[in-house]
């Protein structure tokens, strides 16, 4: 089966904005998050796939990886992120008894 | 491999160095002596902060810009300033948090020191990164482990809200940032070195989104101004000495990484960034302008004046030049000195009566006549009065954008300094004037906050003064 090339993109856009969507519209702390994991999954999508077909391996001896190598790092780096923000969602709960963002609202003018 | 890379990173490997030692210390003594490890962590990074000062000329080491680890790791004199600016601004918040260790926070101090620099190691490599990925990494290593110092004090309300919305607008704004990497990396011919995108970059509109994109990402980083919002709250509920290390430090290292980028990724296409700049700068440094007019709460009236400020240091960005970068840096300096000041006082009275409102400060001239006065120098050269160094890196700040012929923005943000000087002298008149109904008690800091509260009004009074240090930063600009 052969998938065109534009509809990597075209799932990594959708995601992104699926994403910035859930950001904006979701009250509950946890979705938020996952919202943000949407995201940065769609930025795994992108480097990926244009790693894979727009720039492939020209060069035997010098592969182009850049792309993949990128996307391990963000892959990690978005693990540690989840945990500390889960930690931190956790305490809001213990101080706070809801993770409910329209009722966190101490700080305000 | 070759290992003589490393001789150009020893800012770094000094400072790991001090972290692990931070916390060899605290598990070997933590259990008895909480003191001797505070005293400990603060000996290590003073004496890091003097061996950073003195060693790593890039120039004497007979190349004055070496391309480290391919050119993933970029360091120069202006590197190097620019790192021994953010250890000098370091140590002066660890001593205003001195008192606040040592009482509120003494179970956790050296996770506090802990933190504290390896948010500071993620700036080092924010700054002097030569290739999208290094840039990412550092950003991340910077705002994690801030996200948690944010959320230090575990029983406050305040501190876990604030530090909630912190860690998700952080890792949102990286992922919009991403979003932008990730189209420049197709867009640009599969390279994210600065140097290859400066040659691919040719304003293909996938790359202007994605320059778009970086902008915003980077902008929630630095509290621009239609990305500022996590600001003030984020502010207010952190505990002081991270508050000031929030508004200063890393503002500083995202400002100047931010000049690097722009200057050697997008280099040859100023009309894309130019205008993006002029209307970020114009409306964060109105909008900082106009919210902090109507705050009563000192922290959070130190976040807004610190977004505006946030403008005035985006100026050095806009005008892209030498003389751009030197003024940006110096404005970074005295900016940290002068808000480093305000952050002393505001800790202290703090610390002492746990009083946080303008109204509280009413007549404070007459109970503590230093802190009132440290208070209104750091006040006047936020505003930019002569003849206090804030008066000299405004106005070198100033001189760097009339060269590039922006005229308007010139005089859209003197225009806002008018502005800033009637709140800033509402702090001076709340201490001088009004007639004190409750006022605070006469009260003696602690050593360590008035030492540094002593080295930042001399830097304040002194700094802009010494013409050698104008010059000296001017002459390794590039």
């Amino acid at each position: 089966m052969n998938i065109p090339v534009a509809s990597y993109f075209i799932l990594s856009t959708l995601l992104f904005f699926i994403g910035v969507y859930g950001f904006v519209a979701r009250k509950n702390l946890i979705s938020i998050l996952m919202s943000i994991e949407l995201i940065l999954n769609a930025v795994n999508i992108n480097f990926v796939a244009a790693n894979r077909y727009i720039l492939p391996n020209l060069n035997v001896d010098k592969p182009l990886m850049e792309g993949y190598i990128y996307t391990l790092f963000v892959i990690a780096i978005a693990a540690a992120e989840t945990a500390v923000a889960i930690s931190i969602i956790i305490n809001v709960y213990r101080q706070h008894k809801n993770i409910d963002a329209k009722s966190i609202n101490e700080l305000k003018h | 491999m070759d290992y003589t890379n490393f001789l150009f990173m020893n800012h770094e490997i000094s400072l790991v160095v001090v972290m692990v030692l931070v916390l060899l210390t605290d598990l070997i003594f933590g259990d008895k002596n909480k003191k001797l490890c505070q005293y400990a962590a603060l000996g290590l990074f003073l004496a890091h902060t003097v061996l950073g000062l003195y060693l790593g000329h890039i120039s004497d080491m007979g190349n004055s810009s070496p391309e480290v680890f391919a050119d993933m790791y970029i360091t120069s004199d202006m590197h190097i300033l620019v790192k021994n600016i953010l250890n000098i601004g370091t140590f002066l918040v660890f001593m205003f948090a001195f008192r606040w260790n040592t009482t509120e926070n003494k179970e956790h101090s050296s996770e506090f020191y802990f933190l504290t620099l390896s948010t500071l190691l993620g700036m080092y490599l924010m700054v002097s990164s030569g290739h999208f990925l290094l840039f990412y990494i550092g950003l991340e290593t910077a705002s994690i482990p801030l996200a948690t110092l944010v959320a230090f004090n575990k029983k406050q309300k305040e501190s876990a809200e604030a530090a909630a919305k912190y860690v998700l607008t952080a890792a949102f704004s990286s992922g919009v940032m991403l979003f932008g990497i990730s189209m420049l990396y197709v867009s640009c011919n599969g390279s994210l070195y600065f140097n290859d995108i400066l040659e691919a970059f040719d304003k293909q509109p996938l790359q202007i989104m994605a320059f778009a994109c970086f902008i915003a990402g980077i902008g929630f980083k630095l509290s621009l101004v239609p990305f500022h919002s996590w600001t003030a709250d984020t502010y207010q509920g952190a505990p002081t000495a991270v508050t000031a290390y929030l508004s200063v430090i890393s503002k500083g290292a995202a400002a100047f990484a931010l000049f690097c980028i722009i200057g050697k990724a997008f280099a040859y296409a100023p009309e894309v960034w130019k205008n993006i700049l002029w209307w970020l700068i114009v409306i964060t440094i109105t909008i900082g302008n106009l919210f902090a007019i109507r705050q009563t709460n000192m922290k959070r009236f130190m976040a807004f004046s610190s977004i505006s400020q946030a403008g005035y240091i985006m100026l050095g960005v806009a005008a892209g030049s030498a003389l751009g970068m030197s003024s940006l840096v110096y404005y970074v300096l005295i900016y940290l000195f002068t808000n480093l000041a305000a952050f002393g006082v505001i800790s202290s009275i703090e610390n002492e009566t746990g009083k946080l409102n303008r109204d509280d400060y009413d007549g404070l001239y007459e109970t503590n006549p230093k802190l009132a006065l440290v208070m209104m120098l750091a006040m006047f050269s936020l505003g930019g009065i002569p003849p206090f160094a804030g008066c000299f890196s405004k106005l070198f700040i100033f001189i760097s954008v009339f060269e590039q012929k922006e005229y308007l923005l010139v005089f859209i943000a003197l225009l806002n300094t008018v502005i800033s000087l009637y709140y800033y002298l509402l702090v001076v008149k709340a201490m001088f004037i009004k007639d004190p109904k409750n006022p605070i008690a006469t009260f003696k800091s602690d050593n360590m906050t008035r030492v540094g509260l002593i080295i930042c009004t001399i830097c304040m009074i002194v700094l802009g003064f010494i013409s050698g240090l104008y010059q000296y930063i001017e002459s390794i600009s590039f």
